[in-house]
């Protein structure tokens, strides 16, 4: 099948378009270089093409989202759409049912996603939903910060073990890349309690989360992952955190990439960069944050952007839940996984008029605007954290307009103003820059930028069309059809297929799901074994033989390989 | 000769997956390590051999093939303006997706076994959410367990030795030696000769106990009466010091607790307490779900619709309000004019003014075993048995999923096949 789309206003960073009429010739489901005569012929008529969308964190299937649906009844009732002969049903919000997940990604021009952490033990959970969300491509990172054999192994100082566990851990689960999430806290949760820096000894295991980042930082290079460490900060949601975020971010400095691209990928700063000492002098410090990017070329960052309204905040950080919890005076689901993690659940509404909220909705933004290089930073919401998918184009929007931005302070609690720089930033980013940070950054960041995030000869044909004419816009003034256009795009193309015309689904196909089979000498497993073996022997409740996640709840796999390579340690 | 270990069990929530199964000619002869209601329902017994219909359900059924009974199950649940489709419990996820999706295309409701029994519970986690952990947390980490209203000795065999009394683990080498058990129960059960403390409250109480053992914890023992649903202030303020005094501790629920008077109001009160207690100590608390995969159909109905339960398709987008959708709701009001009951026994276990309007409206059944559901049925398809035959998924009480071995080939098709067949010929007769 050849399809051929004619007078794009293209915006490819990767191949530095920037905007010019460029064809693009596809034949099953790749960007050729050109097509038969006979090629269906899309005309884009000057309107904005760019890469299909690829986000790089995202909750969007597994434990913790089904949980947020089973307690809030209250969301599902939002966002309900009947089934048609082509789509089922769709509910939710910020917990969407499993077809809204798919449905709505495509519907904004997205076509890849990945799940931002399962637990290993919990993996086939995650597997499950992702089989059943339609069109996208997704994949989930893997939980490994508080794992116990991760922990014996940094202790034991085995980077040959580690790297053998998360090779394994990596097939066990059919992950994609190495999540962290509050090392070491996900252990002391296990008690109520946890760890409050870099240096703080976890009871037990002997080691800290330094030491933890940094061993997991070493074998992800040594192993050649496609995708770096992906790091939750410890000490997230505490006012004062920013520290701790830089401090963690200068870990990477020990560590030398084995591809290009980052070290280590800090993710969600919104819920990070926070200064004061309580939530009394609480203040922005994404500009600390901005700075140490501008400086640095081993760490990349994420928004995880507020976005006004309901958010259902789910991590692996299950301390900073139970804290929520407390503050907010609202529902929390708790999850710890033996052997392996914490987790939590909470809603949350923000509000305009909360300074808390109003200054943690400037931070991405503030972040995303004084950081040079977009590759640095992806435009996320941490979805549902910061809130729900959907507002991309909103963050869009916010990101290419000053008059917008000033218009939305007038709304918000006036702390905006003293306690971050927002007001007076005047930094309006193009559409070259929106594509790095939604398509070129977050596959360059998880390692996928050869056949996704961009439009060049050999990459998957997903594309998106916006009905945006670039050279007749001005997204400063026009900031509400920008958004507008993001939020439905008139075309959205996955593996070659319309799968969107006018925002409306009119296909439905099976995407793949994206996991990382990792290569390391065969000792290695083998004596890493003898470890595994004894800790399902005596502590896991379950058998090592019924731990895997089996090959039937990966039908459509794209195995990205990877292995043992020397890493060099600076 | 086949011996297949680390095989799972599709008889209750704790679905333990370290059974060893002797398979000789495709029959089960030897199942090791399963308790005996485990053994027996993986050896099985006296299946229906083959479809059965009648019209008049005061007569007697008669055989019919595979595609006639099919037929027949469509034409009653196309024919239907308020079609229920209930059970789900005893079958694997698979199943699940097939029966949400024909429930979808049929405009139908569809419920599961936890409306009459841990669907107050769900209620009480819309409320108060659910602070939890995997019963691998509990083995490691608990020195401090309450059973409150539930009965492993009985209902969940294994339990206590796998996971929560019994159990050794990391941080907790010694076992039941480690560990205070606490049962909470109007009857001196079988779990509660065995306990270090027994708490002999009156029927219908629980709420009340709950209450004040959450003033007590507040520092508010002074509001709190002399006895409290039969049970001294002593003792209660006494509890309070031992679950305080845990480390890690952890409180299962059952049936006493979500079907005894205050219901959800109940659990709601019970998760409150855990929440509280967390700003001492680590608590956690799960609900003690009955049948292998109950858990799973939650899990699945979440997903693919939004809400876990009781989910009413006829405006063809899911509606969800129990006390109006769920199984009875439409039952006791007879709105239902046709049921389909799968992997679940309505017959034995609903309100006998359910049962009643079930003995009048047209039921299809499909189950591997005749059960009380069979005698208000029309057609009756058996079918293989999940988890025996049947290879595929289920979500263990505490939410871990685990895939179930096919032990031996099936003589009957799967609940798969008959429902991807009934959906088949729903969608023709409907002309879809």
């Amino acid at each position: 099948m050849e399809l051929l789309i004619k007078n794009g206003a293209v915006f490819d960073p990767k191949n530095g378009i920037k905007g010019d009429k460029t064809d693009i010739s596809i034949k099953d489901g790749k960007i050729v270089k050109s097509v038969s005569s006979s090629a269906k012929i899309i005309d884009a008529g000057g309107r904005l093409v760019m890469a299909g969308g690829v986000d790089a964190h995202s909750h969007i299937a597994g434990a913790k989202v089904n949980v947020g649906r089973l307690m809030r009844p209250e969301d599902t009732r939002s966002g309900i759409k009947p089934r048609t002969k082509l789509t089922r049903p769709q509910t939710g919000y910020t917990v969407p049912n499993v077809y809204a997940m798919g449905y709505r990604y495509a519907q904004m021009g997205y076509t890849t996603v990945f799940e931002a952490a399962q637990a290993i033990m919990k993996a086939r959970h995650t597997h499950e939903e992702l089989e059943e969300i339609p069109i996208i491509d997704k994949g989930a990172l893997t939980l490994f910060g508080s794992n116990w054999p991760t922990m014996d192994f940094v202790r034991e100082k085995d980077m040959d073990k580690l790297a053998a566990y998360v090779a394994w851990g990596l097939l066990a689960s059919r992950g994609f890349g190495v999540k962290v999430v509050n090392p070491g806290g996900g252990e002391m949760w296990g008690f109520g309690k946890n760890v409050t820096g870099l240096d703080d000894v976890v009871p037990n295991f002997d080691v800290t989360p330094k030491d933890i980042i940094v061993s997991l930082m070493k074998v992800n290079e040594m192993l050649g992952l496609p995708h770096s460490v992906h790091l939750h900060c410890n000490n997230l949601g505490k006012p004062g955190n920013y520290k701790t975020t830089l401090a963690s971010m200068a870990l990477a400095d020990q560590v030398k990439a084995a591809r290009d691209r980052q070290v280590l990928h800090v993710t969600h700063i919104t819920f990070n960069c926070w200064g004061g000492t309580n939530w009394g002098d609480f203040e922005s410090k994404a500009d600390e944050i901005a700075n140490y990017l501008n400086n640095s070329e081993n760490v990349t960052t994420d928004m995880g952007q507020l976005i006004f309204g309901s958010a259902t905040t789910m991590t692996a950080d299950g301390p900073v839940q139970y804290a929520n919890a407390k503050l907010l005076h609202a529902k929390w689901a708790n999850g710890d996984v033996e052997l392996e993690d914490a987790s939590g659940v909470v809603p949350i509404f923000y509000v305009k008029q909360v300074s808390i909220h109003a200054i943690m909705w400037a931070m991405g933004l503030e972040l995303a605007l004084l950081t040079k290089d977009p590759y640095k930073v992806l435009l996320t919401t941490d979805h549902p954290n910061g809130g729900p998918f959907v507002n991309y184009p909103e963050v869009i929007a916010l990101l290419m307009s000053n008059k917008k931005r000033q218009e939305e302070i007038k709304t918000v609690h006036e702390a905006v103003h003293k306690r971050t720089k927002l007001p007076g930033i005047d930094r309006e980013l193009d559409f070259n820059d929106i594509a790095v940070m939604t398509r070129a950054g977050s596959s360059k960041v998880l390692g996928l930028l050869d056949t996704k995030g961009h439009l060049g000869i050999g990459a998957d044909a997903d594309i998106a069309i916006y009905d945006l004419k670039p050279d007749q816009i001005d997204p400063s003034v026009e900031h509400a059809k920008v958004k507008s256009a993001f939020q439905s795009a008139a075309y959205t193309i996955k593996g070659g297929e319309v799968v969107v015309k006018d925002g409306q689904i009119t296909a439905t196909p099976t995407g793949r799901t994206y996991w990382v089979d990792a290569s390391v000498p065969h000792e290695h497993t083998e004596i890493m074994m003898k470890d595994i073996r004894n800790k399902f022997k005596n502590y896991y409740s379950i058998g090592l033989a019924n731990y895997m996640v089996q090959d039937a709840y990966v039908t459509h796999p794209k195995v990205v390989k990877a292995g043992v390579i020397p890493v060099e340690v600076s | 000769m086949t011996v297949i270990t680390d095989a799972l069990c599709p008889f209750c929530g704790c679905t333990c997956d370290d059974i060893t199964v002797v398979v000789e000619d495709n029959k089960i002869t030897e199942v090791k390590h399963a308790c005996k209601v485990g053994a027996a329902k993986i050896k099985g017994h006296h299946r229906i051999k083959a479809p059965m219909m009648r019209t008049d359900k005061k007569g007697e059924f008669r055989e019919v093939s595979y595609d006639e009974a099919i037929e027949a199950a469509a034409k009653i649940l196309a024919g239907s303006k308020r079609p229920l489709m209930y059970g789900w419990a005893s079958a694997l996820c698979e199943v699940h997706k097939k029966g949400i999706l024909l429930a979808e295309e049929l405009g139908a409701i569809i419920d599961n076994t936890a409306t009459v029994c841990h669907a107050p519970s769900t209620l009480a986690v819309h409320e108060k959410g659910l602070p939890s952990a995997t019963l691998g947390q509990v083995k490691n980490r608990a020195d401090v367990v309450v059973f409150w209203g539930s009965n492993p000795v009985h209902a969940h065999p294994r339990h206590m030795g796998r996971y929560s009394v019994f159990a050794k683990g990391f941080f907790n080498e010694k076992g039941r030696r480690g560990r205070k058990v606490i049962v909470v129960d109007v009857r001196k059960t079988d779990t509660a000769a065995m306990a270090d403390e027994y708490i002999q409250l009156q029927q219908g109480s629980d709420y009340l106990v709950i209450s004040a053992l959450r003033a007590i914890l507040a520092g508010q023992a002074a509001v709190v009466p002399d006895a409290v649903g039969g049970v001294p202030k002593e003792q209660l303020v006494k509890l309070v010091d031992t679950l305080k005094a845990a480390k890690f501790g952890a409180v299962f629920f059952g049936m006493g607790l979500t079907q005894s008077i205050s219901r959800y109001k109940n659990i709601d009160n019970a998760i409150s307490l855990i929440t509280e207690l967390n700003a001492f100590t680590k608590y956690v608390i799960t609900p003690m779900r009955g049948h292998y995969n109950v858990t799973g159909f939650g899990n699945v109905c979440a997903w693919e619709t939004g809400y876990g339960t009781a989910v009413d398709f006829a405006r063809g987008a899911p509606y969800y309000n129990p006390g109006e959708t769920a199984a009875n709701d439409v039952l006791l009001r007879k709105e239902t004019d046709a049921a389909m009951i799968i992997a679940g026994d309505a017959g034995a276990h609903f309100p006998a003014d359910s049962v009643r309007h079930l003995a009048r409206i047209p039921v299809v059944q499909i189950d591997p075993y005749w059960n009380p559901t069979t005698e208000v049925a029309n057609v009756v398809i058996p079918v293989a048995i999940c988890g025996v035959e049947v290879e595929g998924t289920a979500y263990r009480m505490d939410g871990v999923s685990l895939r179930y071995r096919k032990l031996i080939e099936p003589e009957h098709p799967t609940d798969i096949e008959i429902l991807e067949k009934i959906t088949e010929r729903v969608r023709e007769i409907r002309g879809d």
